[in-house]
């Protein structure tokens, strides 16, 4: 079981396979099972939310897919929970 | 691969529909009652209400038209009954899916009322059932079909396992010379030069950034805000989907690794050859999936992550989802659970053959479970007021 999910080995965010509670180990992996990565969730991730793999200061770049899924408003640190109150599209 | 071979209706200008359908066409909302009346009365037959026909003009009206046309034209139709207020825009409709070669009849309620038209239609309706029930299957190729793709409610398992389900199919059908379509317009933005990189050719690619610039611009000219409610939905920010271009790659999965895209199509329009074509559609599920069947799909693939629950009145739309909690608590929904993909027990392959199976059985007659609990959404594009 993959606790969590990475598309790219150039992203810095993954996606939680399923609800995770602060102070856990993850256990997570590329998509296509060729990198590992090991991390401790610092916060509640509901399934499918996104997982900070690094820390983040305001105006950092998330990428997910390899590709600019956004910008980083409010700090974030790895571990932590990557969602509405801290990443905003550069679009609209 | 050689194609799977289907079962599927043979109509009289060559094409391969899967369903059999005798729709009832009210060419205006005032004249839903007397469709509705003849759907009531004869049994089999579909009657297909819905809100527009009067008083448009220009673009909108030529949208409408396509749109009506296209319905009745579609190979899953057998036969088809317009019933118009006025004899003038039901006859263009009448000619229009007349061009099939498939029996088709108009009727207008001025000067005959609402109940003389039902009676007269419904002897038309009852004589095209009865023709249509007789018609049988016969085996054809998958690749003769074809089909739509357009994912709804996303979350991060959309582009994590079901839209990279499609995107596996797309690939092989796409190698049998198949017929696909996408779109999807606004919902391509901040992976718009992805898309564009999988235009077959440099014109394409041209007239691609073209109509997504045209629609990017009216929602920058009609946003009061940052879209954060609308696009992404409030579902897929609940499924954790956090800003359009998220949702985008998300939603590029579904058109496969190493297919190119042949061409860009006007909302309603049917391809004109084989290949994946870009439709310019809404994302708004019910809206694109009226736009592909009036284009002339038979079949549609839906990844959902949340659960979005639309279908089509012709066209049987086959869901997937690779969110867990969705296919345990909306299972009657989902017509294939690719979860797995995300714990690692299936692969991207397995995934795919599994859809395939899937497109066979429904093709061959099977229900989606769109079609078993009645999701009919019949919903037009409507480009402007009226005049």
């Amino acid at each position: 079981m993959r606790d969590f999910l990475i598309h790219n080995s150039q992203d810095n965010v993954g996606v939680v396979a399923r609800d995770v509670k602060p102070g856990e180990t993850l256990a997570g992996e590329t998509i296509d099972k060729r990198d590992g990565f090991r991390l401790t969730a610092r916060q509640d991730i509901p399934l499918g939310h996104k997982i900070a793999l690094k820390d983040f200061k305001v105006g950092d770049t998330v990428i997910k897919y390899g590709e600019d899924i956004g910008k980083v408003v409010a700090p974030i640190r790895a571990g932590e929970h990557v969602h509405i109150h801290n990443l905003k599209t550069k679009r609209w | 691969m050689e194609a799977p071979r289907i079962m599927g209706y043979r109509r009289e200008n060559g094409r391969v529909g899967i369903r059999n359908h005798v729709v009832i066409l009210p060419v205006d909302d005032i004249s839903n009652a007397a469709a509705e009346g003849v759907g009531r009365i004869i049994q089999g037959t579909l009657a297909l209400p819905h809100a527009y026909g009067r008083l448009q003009f220009g673009e909108d009206l030529e949208l409408f038209f396509r749109t009506m046309i296209g319905f009745g034209s579609n190979p899953n139709v057998a036969a088809a009954v317009v019933i118009g207020i006025e004899p003038g825009w039901t006859d263009r409709i009448v000619q229009g899916i007349a061009k099939t070669g498939k029996p088709v009849a108009g009727f207008s309620i001025e000067r005959s009322g609402d109940l003389k038209t039902i009676a007269e239609a419904s002897r038309k309706a009852f004589e095209f059932v009865q023709w249509a029930s007789e018609l049988q299957r016969q085996e054809c190729a998958m690749n003769e079909l074809y089909v739509s793709v357009k994912c709804g409610e996303s979350d991060t398992t959309t582009g994590l396992a079901s839209c990279p389900t499609v995107g596996n199919v797309m690939d092989r059908l796409m190698a049998l010379k198949g017929t696909a379509s996408f779109g999807e317009t606004s919902e391509l933005t901040g992976g718009e030069h992805v898309v564009k990189a999988k235009a077959a050719t440099p014109e394409v690619a041209e007239q691609f950034m073209k109509i997504y610039n045209q629609y990017n611009e009216f929602i920058l000219q009609n946003k009061v805000d940052d879209l954060s409610e609308s696009q992404p939905t409030k579902g897929n920010i609940r499924g954790g989907l956090t800003t359009i271009e998220e949702k985008a790659f998300g939603n590029i999965e579904k058109l496969g690794k190493r297919t190119k895209f042949v061409g860009c199509l006007k909302p309603a329009e049917a391809p004109a050859g084989n290949g994946l074509w870009f439709m310019d559609t809404s994302s708004a599920a019910a809206e694109a999936l009226t736009l592909w069947a009036a284009s002339g799909a038979v079949l549609h693939l839906f990844p959902t992550g949340q659960g979005n629950i639309c279908g089509n009145p012709i066209m049987p739309v086959i869901k997937l989802s690779g969110n867990p909690l969705t296919c345990s608590t909306m299972r009657e929904h989902i017509d294939l659970d690719v979860s797995g993909i995300l714990t690692g027990e299936l692969t991207f392959d397995q995934a795919g053959d599994k859809l395939l199976n899937l497109m066979v059985r429904t093709a061959n007659g099977r229900l989606t479970a769109n079609e078993a609990l009645g999701h009919r959404e019949f919903v037009m594009t409507k480009l402007y007021r009226s005049a």
